[in-house]
């Protein structure tokens, strides 16, 4: 039936649905996501960014949809005219409770702020699912981080395989690929092909797989050095604005600041050229303010860091 | 995206390709087998070519090197970490160094039912552990083979051993270390074909009877008539009488296949036709017998589909573990292209169609159609996001038909005999003949062919001869792993989807697993648990990481020796909620059916029975 459905697709200009009950006008082609926003409702997302085509993998944003057996994701599902969803029954609940609950149990969260806080709103019992691998063979060993580089670390304990980076990395931003995922099932994992480190991948070291990161399981190496010193502390931080000098585009840049000195680079994600990416000048380049002092990473002064310490 | 331009001087420094070591002669031989005639441009590219390179690696060294995949990767123009990401997606691909021959052994219900356990035992002892080893010859455990009425079952390389005994075992083993290729074929471990009902046999007609490596007895047993037939109808004509037949889909969702064929026609050239001969369903085998026993009659109906559809080209995707169906396919392709049943002008007419075989390398979600279009193109075979549909998007992101085996194997007799006269046979949305795969506890093990409405009872009594030595019933697990165990009281049910439906199960691939009062329910469940938890893709967490947890609480409770208590019952049906409710494919969804309905043959009510 659906197959048949596609057939009498109309091109609308705009798509009218009813979200829990409310009309919404929305533009063809735009998502459920979109549609329940512009009634002013929201769902939860995790894999969803902005930035980024949707993925629909981690499956928290479902909605009931009329007529479909199951429930839809709605970062990703297109609003077909005259569609009804329902955003808050028991079903959306439930699934919603058991995804943050199976991540919760499946990956170090609390640096993740959006998995704990759906976790608390829907009521997720992670702790229930520990006792089972008492007596189990299969533990699952924890892996240690991954520190190859002076610029950003791998920390894949805490992922939820949300494939935001490797996106970015990919065909949607940076076209260099670098990243992918590897495996299958509970055992599929970031890798850069044969657990290379990143020195020896196709890595360029623009961090924007970073900064699409949601759970901090790829971190720049300064916080991560400071946050196991104990010395990260966003209370003392504040941001500034800036541009990037080293070249023509020009890139916006937000420069975290603590205690005088700059611990990381960002860029506002609503900016319309950059949409919150840089390249490694733009995102590490900043060292040089510290000249003299140490790198932003201040590790391994044996090794020729990597480009970040020294732009050119 | 200039902000984003690669690093000045970083583009000129040697990536992981440019630094990889040469691969060895080995490797590069069996490349250039993969390439044939393809020019070095004509590979760029060409990233569909990657599952037949990484199988070729495989089957040359044993392994798949750093090295070696990135040959791959410059001759492809593709990335390391995505080539290396579909590698390591296939059971039967492996990227560290191990024996450069395995032995796949089944483990799965039917196999164990039938003592793979002891096999194992004594690979143990022969071999080591599973996966270690340096010598010529490892083993591994492994899901359904597709071979469970013959079992207990093996791969080895581009072989199959069937009927194992521990000493066939030995000897085989023994033949191998000192050399030889040895086959260890017990004797005595044919599959039995039988029919019962009106209108039967159909699709097994030729089946054991006809010579499956010839042409010319195809056509002189019926073969090519419906094709014939198809050819002065056009392709409208031909679509006609699919629908009359009221056909739907054998491959497991039951959809209408004359439905998919008109949505994939009215949708711009090119379109594609792509025979789903993945048949990995723990349990199922029908296939691998109509693709073994009569070759030509899929050909002819993929070629029929292409013909209603206006495709000129199709692909027949067959499951890893299945190279005799691959060399009986290809073979049959080879002569049916020589006589002018396949290629340009298709005898004489203006159509013109021809069809490519692939191999897959073990994973069970690669048969779901999406996956499927995603392991051919050479990208990791995860299901994509429904809509848009393969009528619409398929694969190479054409308008494509995909069908089952059986289905498409079906059609020459529909465009032969008339739709008409294929609907009479049946009722309701359960038009024809259906195949069956019946095995585990029965007499005689194999598939059969009934007339839709012939109750369970008479295919497991009557065809498959009843429990061995008189024993009872104690559950059918129907329809595979995603399927549902059905109790000794719904025996009586009719075999058609309604009636099926009706008591909760489904007929799924149309397989039937019959287990004795002998047999450890939960150590059947547990089994199916470790199945889906081992072939999730991984992409969405209900399924990544519910079928893991699925698996954990079925275990804790064998361990445990006890029965499903109230904390482990709650939290299997809260998982068969999310797997079912949000779970991007039919995996997911489906992985909870044999545990949710074992819970009632064990006297504890399942969770909510939609899906
Ligand atoms: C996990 C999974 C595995 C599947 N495996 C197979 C298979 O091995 N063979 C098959 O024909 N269909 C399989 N299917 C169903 C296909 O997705 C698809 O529905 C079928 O090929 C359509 O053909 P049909 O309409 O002729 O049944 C599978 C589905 C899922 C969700
Ligand atoms: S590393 Fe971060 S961005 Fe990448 S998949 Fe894991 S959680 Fe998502
Ligand atoms: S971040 Fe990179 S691209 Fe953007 S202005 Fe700086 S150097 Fe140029
Ligand atoms: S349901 Fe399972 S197999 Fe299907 S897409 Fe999700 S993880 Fe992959
Ligand atoms: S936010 Fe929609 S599936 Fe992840
Ligand atoms: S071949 Fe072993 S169970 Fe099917």
């Amino acid at each position: 039936m659906a197959e048949l459905a596609r057939g009498g697709r109309r091109d609308a200009a705009e798509v009218e649905i009813r979200v829990d009950g409310r009309e919404v006008r929305v533009p063809a082609g735009a998502t459920l996501l979109d549609a329940i926003r512009a009634a002013g409702g929201d769902v939860p997302t995790l894999c969803y960014h902005e930035t980024l085509e949707p993925i629909g993998a981690c499956r928290i944003c479902v909605v009931e949809l009329e007529g479909s057996r199951t429930l839809v994701p709605a970062c990703q599902r297109r609003a077909e005219p005259g569609t009804l969803v329902r955003t808050d029954t028991e079903r959306v609940q439930t699934s919603r409770r058991m995804v943050a609950e199976l991540l919760q149990s499946s990956a170090d969260t609390s640096l993740a702020p959006d998995v704990e806080r759906y976790g608390r709103a829907y009521g997720s019992r992670p702790e229930r699912w520990r006792p089972l691998l008492d007596g189990a063979q299969e533990v699952e060993a924890p892996t240690p981080a991954r520190v190859d580089n002076d610029l950003y670390v791998r920390d894949l304990d805490r992922c939820i395989l949300c494939y935001r980076c490797v996106e970015a990395c990919g065909e949607q931003v940076q076209n260099t690929f670098a990243i992918g995922v590897a495996g299958r099932g509970y055992g599929a994992r970031i890798d850069a092909g044969f657990e290379l480190p990143l020195p020896e991948s196709a890595c360029v070291y623009c961090g924007n797989c970073v900064a699409v990161c949601p759970t901090e399981a790829l971190v720049f190496r300064g916080e991560y050095e400071m946050r196991r010193a104990g010395t990260w502390d966003e209370a003392r931080q504040h941001v500034t604005t800036t541009t990037c000098p080293y070249c023509g585009v020009g890139c916006p840049i937000e420069l975290h600041v603590q205690d005088n000195r700059i611990v990381k680079a960002t860029a506002p994600v609503d900016d319309p050229t950059t949409h919150g990416y840089l390249c490694i000048k733009g995102r590490f380049g900043w060292a040089y303010v510290h000249a003299g002092l140490e790198t932003g990473a201040g590790q391994e002064p044996d090794r020729p860091a990597a480009a970040g310490a020294s732009p050119d | 995206m200039s902000p984003l331009a690669p690093m000045p001087g970083r583009g000129l420094e040697p990536g992981p390709l440019e630094k990889a070591p040469d691969p060895e002669p080995q490797e590069l031989a069996a490349l250039e087998g993969v390439w044939g005639a393809l020019a070095p441009q004509e590979r760029r590219g060409r990233r569909d070519l990657l599952l037949p390179a990484l199988r070729a690696l495989q089957a040359s060294r044993g392994w798949i090197s750093y090295s070696a995949l990135a040959a791959v990767c410059r001759e492809l123009t593709m990335p390391l970490a995505e080539a290396y990401g579909v590698a390591s997606f296939y059971e039967l691909l492996a990227t560290e160094p191990r024996p450069r021959r395995m032995i796949h052994l089944c483990d799965d219900v039917a196999c164990t039912l039938k003592g793979a356990g002891m096999l194992a035992g004594r690979l143990q002892a022969l071999l080591g552990h599973p996966e270690q080893g340096e010598g010529p010859l490892g083993w591994s455990l492994s899901p359904c083979l597709g071979q469970c009425e013959r079992g207990p079952a093996a791969l080895v390389g581009d072989r199959v051993w069937v009927g194992l005994t521990p000493e066939g075992l030995e000897d085989a083993v023994g033949a191998w270390m000192a050399g030889e290729e040895a086959r260890a074929h017990a004797g005595g471990v044919g599959t039995h074909l039988g029919s019962l009902g009106e209108g039967t046999p159909l699709l097994l007609r030729r089946c054991g009877r006809v010579d499956p490596g010839s042409l010319e007895a195809y056509v002189e047993h019926g073969g090519y008539r419906g094709l014939r037939r198809a050819l002065q109808l056009g392709p409208e004509a031909t679509l006609a009488e699919v629908e009359a037949s009221g056909l739907v889909g054998r491959g497991g969702a039951a959809f209408p296949t004359a439905r998919k064929w008109a949505s994939a026609a009215r949708e711009p050239a090119p379109r594609y036709v792509v025979c789903n001969a993945d048949e990995s369903e723990p349990g199922s085998f029908k296939d691998r017998v109509l693709m073994e026993q009569d070759p030509f009659a899929v050909l002819e109906g993929l070629t029929l589909a292409a013909l209603a559809v206006g495709a000129e080209r199709g692909f027949i995707y067959v499951r890893g573990e299945y190279p005799e169906s691959h060399r009986s396919l290809l073979r049959a392709a080879e002569q049916a292209r020589a006589a002018g049943f396949l290629g340009e002008r298709i005898l004489e007419s203006g159509f013109s169609f021809d069809v490519e075989l692939r191999q897959g390398a073990g994973a069970y979600v690669c048969g779901e159609e999406t996956a499927l279009f995603n392991s051919i193109e050479g990208l990791r075979g995860e299901p994509r996001a429904r809509p848009p549909y393969p009528a619409q998007v398929g694969l190479f992101g054409r308008p494509t038909v995909i069908n089952n085996v059986e289905t498409l194997a079906a059609v020459p007799a529909i465009l032969e005999r008339g739709g008409g006269w294929y609907a009479s046979l049946g009722s309701g949305r359960s038009r024809g003949t259906k195949l069956l795969s019946v095995s585990g506890h029965v007499v005689r093990a194999g598939v059969y062919e009934v007339a839709f409405g012939t109750p369970l009872r008479t295919i497991l009594e009557d065809l498959a001869g009843g429990v061995p030595g008189g024993g009872a019933v104690q559950a059918v697990l129907c329809g595979g792993a995603a399927g549902t165990f059905l109790g000794p009281d719904q025996l009586d049910t009719p075999l058609s989807l309604e009636a099926l439906q009706a008591v909760g199960g489904t007929v799924g691939s149309g397989s039937l697993v019959v287990l004795d009062e002998t047999v450890d329910l939960w150590a059947v469940v547990e089994r199916i648990a470790r199945f889906f938890r081992d072939e999730s893709c991984g992409q969405c967490v209900p399924c990544r990481v519910g079928t893991q947890r699925q698996l954990e609480v079925v275990s804790a409770v064998r361990r445990a020796g006890g029965p499903v208590d109230d904390q482990a019952l709650a939290m299997l049906n809260d998982l068969a909620q999310v797997m079912r409710d949000a779970s991007i494919c039919g995996l997911g969804q489906l992985a909870p059916n044999a545990v949710q309905s074992s819970l009632r043959l064990l006297g504890r009510s399942g969770g909510d029975e939609r899906g």
